[in-house]
């Protein structure tokens, strides 16, 4: 249990989070690793919640939301971009790799790429070995 | 409600975990979810149900409510975009504000994508319901306000798109403001000589919806005005309009409809376009076909696809081919003694009949080559007459051929003024330069602004039969609008805790809406005030705030991170 990584997703109501509830449908399986928490939009984001998230122990953040063009809020993912990005820069200083903060934009019909997402994560976060504040908070 | 602990805010939440027949139970461990759920703190009452959703589900929760006193409840079940108003409304009928609900999503999120590892799925849907219960323990009540509807609607344009609106909403019963920037209706349809593939006079068609328009006691048409700004939201719309130079005007309305419609591209600079004598648009052909000007010349040759299907306005404008086959057969019926060449990339003809014109025109003689994108056409003069080469696409091979006229066929692309009207209305404009709609889909008439909506070439190059049904479209939206008289505004929008907000105006910055500003109220400072009726709820303000003043409701920052602290710390519950 304790080498699987714990994964944080943040999707928007419209696309990811219809997305993953499509991957469900469709009966696509993947890590049971990963904890979703529903937003009206990616653009509500916060990168203080990301840091919380890493802070409390979490190896990987996804942000996912509406694919370009298509925010129910106009331009709501592009601010997420932004404010991923800013983040990013922000865990390099903490000495955290980048790559443990990750955006996807998944459409509502995309359940498969859902299910693929987190498989992948999964996946490159294994290899880059739990989270240092993980051992430190002892999780 | 008599049960005083009902809506108190000591959080006394329900838990009911939904087997959903095997769908749930037959992976996830039931019976102990229940019995974990028990253990967090707030959780007062906690059962199973086969079907949460049943009627009997449903009356469980109900009685729940009234035995318990709980004012906070959690279903663990399927997804909350199916399921989440059966819910909500079972809460109501208990007295429990709608809110105070919350969904753990167990079976889309959890036993469907888990189906073979039951111990796994049963630990997740532990901390799925852990997650849920920690933020419905700081849930609110929250109340969708009612916004009246005026029965009144705004059209922008008045050619066969808009007037077609504007009858058909007056025909309901709605009172229109009709508003034309050109001193006389009928758009760009009033240009053309004939309309294809019927080849009848456009007056047929322009002149009763005309007379339609002119008689109705409902519209009010108004010509040569502008509308020069627009404030209020989706009911309420004040706005301000400018007819001649000077006479400004106030409507209000319910809903906004635009119908500006489009106009051809100017070729300057192509293929010798106001250089060389006898190069002219198909607009100007039309002109010349309807004043009889055309006279016998020997050579007609047709360039398609002049500044569209290229950088800076990569679409195709759907109506040019047809176009152009109509002139030509035109041409070829007023004067059988001239050649008609037409030069193209693609042929569209894919209406219903086109096809058959398509053909009918090869049959009348008229000449097609295609031409490679890379390799377009040349117009030079030659002697009097132009000379045109082209390298035929299938042959490989240069043609040349003499000309009396090019006549190039350009796309439909946005107008100034639409593009003014874009600003003032906040709606979006695609990288085409078109009005875009809130979905390519559907919601092909709507935009993401509540109560206006768009039709016609203003959204994209169409043709007649396509612009009427979007009228349609349109006028049955706003229609139902204004019908029922009153929409509920969105209960998830943003709150400003005004002691905290230093009125930076950085909210106001990232609103698409226009649903937050900042506001002199009278106070010591300029705070930022939320239309609560505009807000839309996507909280793109509340991460921009530098000062944590802006939440959104029903997603607070608290809310979230409760459901951070418990899906990493298990053992704070």
């Amino acid at each position: 249990m304790t080498t699987e990584p714990k994964i944080v997703a943040f999707t928007c109501n419209w696309c990811s989070y219809a997305g993953a509830d499509l991957a469900g449908t469709s009966r696509i399986q993947y890590p049971a690793n990963v904890r979703i928490i529903r937003l009206m939009c990616s653009g509500r984001v916060d990168p203080t919640w990301i840091l919380k998230a890493f802070e409390l122990g979490a190896d990987g953040v996804l942000v996912s939301g509406c694919h370009p063009q298509d925010c129910h809020y106009i331009s709501g993912n592009e601010k997420a971009e932004e404010r991923v990005n800013s983040t990013k820069r922000l865990l390099r200083l903490l000495g955290l790799e980048t790559d443990r903060l990750r955006l996807e934009w998944i459409s509502a019909s995309e359940g498969a790429r859902f299910a693929e997402v987190i498989k992948d994560f999964t996946e490159k976060l294994s290899r880059m070995g739990p989270t240092p504040f993980r051992s430190k908070r002892g999780v | 409600m008599e049960n005083s602990k009902v809506n108190s805010t000591e959080p006394r939440i329900g838990v009911f975990v939904c087997h959903c027949g095997v769908n749930i139970g037959g992976v996830v461990d039931v019976p102990k979810v229940v019995e974990y759920a028990k253990t967090l703190p707030g959780v007062v009452y906690a059962e199973e149900n086969l079907y949460t959703c049943s009627e009997e589900g449903l009356s469980k929760i109900k009685g729940a409510i009234r035995e318990y006193g709980l004012n906070r409840v959690v279903v663990a079940s399927c997804t909350p975009r199916t399921h989440e108003p059966l819910f909500r409304s079972a809460c109501e009928d208990a007295g429990l504000n709608q809110y105070l609900f919350e969904m753990a999503n167990i079976r889309e999120q959890c036993s469907w994508v888990h189906s073979h590892e039951p111990e796994k799925a049963t630990e997740k849907a532990k901390d799925i319901v852990r997650m849920t219960v920690a933020k419905a323990r700081l849930l609110e009540p929250e109340e969708e306000a009612e916004i009246a509807v005026a029965d009144s609607a705004l059209i922008v344009g008045a050619g066969i798109t808009g007037m077609t609106t504007a009858v058909s909403l007056a025909r309901q019963g709605f009172r229109i403001y009709l508003v034309e920037k050109e001193p006389e209706v009928g758009g760009l349809v009033r240009r053309l000589n004939a309309l294809y593939p019927t080849m009848s006079d456009p007056a047929e068609i322009l002149n009763p919806l005309i007379e339609q328009v002119k008689s109705s006691r409902n519209i009010q048409l108004l010509t040569s005005t502008g509308v020069t700004s627009v404030r209020g939201y989706v009911g309420n719309f004040e706005v301000t309009a400018l007819r001649g130079k000077t006479e400004e005007l106030k409507l209000n309305v319910g809903t906004i409809v635009v119908a500006t419609g489009a106009e051809a591209f100017d070729p300057e600079g192509r293929y010798g376009y106001r250089r060389l004598a006898g190069v002219i648009t198909q607009l100007q052909l039309e002109r010349m076909l309807r004043d009889g000007e055309l006279g016998k010349p020997k050579s007609v040759v047709m360039i398609q696809c002049v500044g569209s299907r290229e950088e800076g306005r990569p679409y195709c404008s759907r109506i040019c081919c047809m176009n152009a086959i109509k002139n030509a057969l035109i041409i070829k019926e007023k004067s059988p003694e001239t050649d008609v060449c037409i030069l193209y990339r693609d042929i569209q003809a894919y209406g219903r009949n086109y096809e058959d014109y398509y053909k009918k025109a090869r049959e009348a003689g008229v000449i097609f080559i295609m031409y490679d994108k890379d390799k377009p056409p040349e117009v030079s003069r030659s002697g009097i007459r132009l000379k045109v080469s082209v390298v035929n696409a299938f042959m490989h091979q240069e043609v040349t051929l003499g000309a009396d006229m090019v006549v190039l066929s350009t796309p439909l692309v946005q107008h100034e003024s639409g593009r003014d009207l874009a600003r003032v209305l906040r709606v979006p404009l695609g990288s085409d330069g078109f009005f875009m709609e809130a979905h390519a889909k559907l919601r092909p008439v709507d935009f993401a602004t509540d109560g206006i909506f768009v039709c016609g070439t203003a959204q994209s190059p169409k043709n007649i039969p396509e612009s009427i049904a979007q009228a349609y479209g349109a006028a049955s939206k706003a229609g139902i609008l204004m019908a029922s008289g009153k929409v509920r505004a969105e209960a998830i929008t943003a709150m400003v805790n005004e002691e905290i907000c230093r009125g930076c105006g950085r909210c106001e910055e990232v609103c698409e809406f226009n649903a937050i500003g900042v506001e002199d109220t009278g106070g010591a400072k300029m705070t930022a005030k939320v239309m609560e009726a505009i807000c839309k709820g996507c909280g793109v303000c509340a991460v921009a705030c530098p000062t944590g003043a802006i939440t959104m409701r029903h997603f607070t920052t608290k809310q979230i991170n409760a459901m951070l602290e418990a899906a990493l710390t298990p053992g704070r519950g």
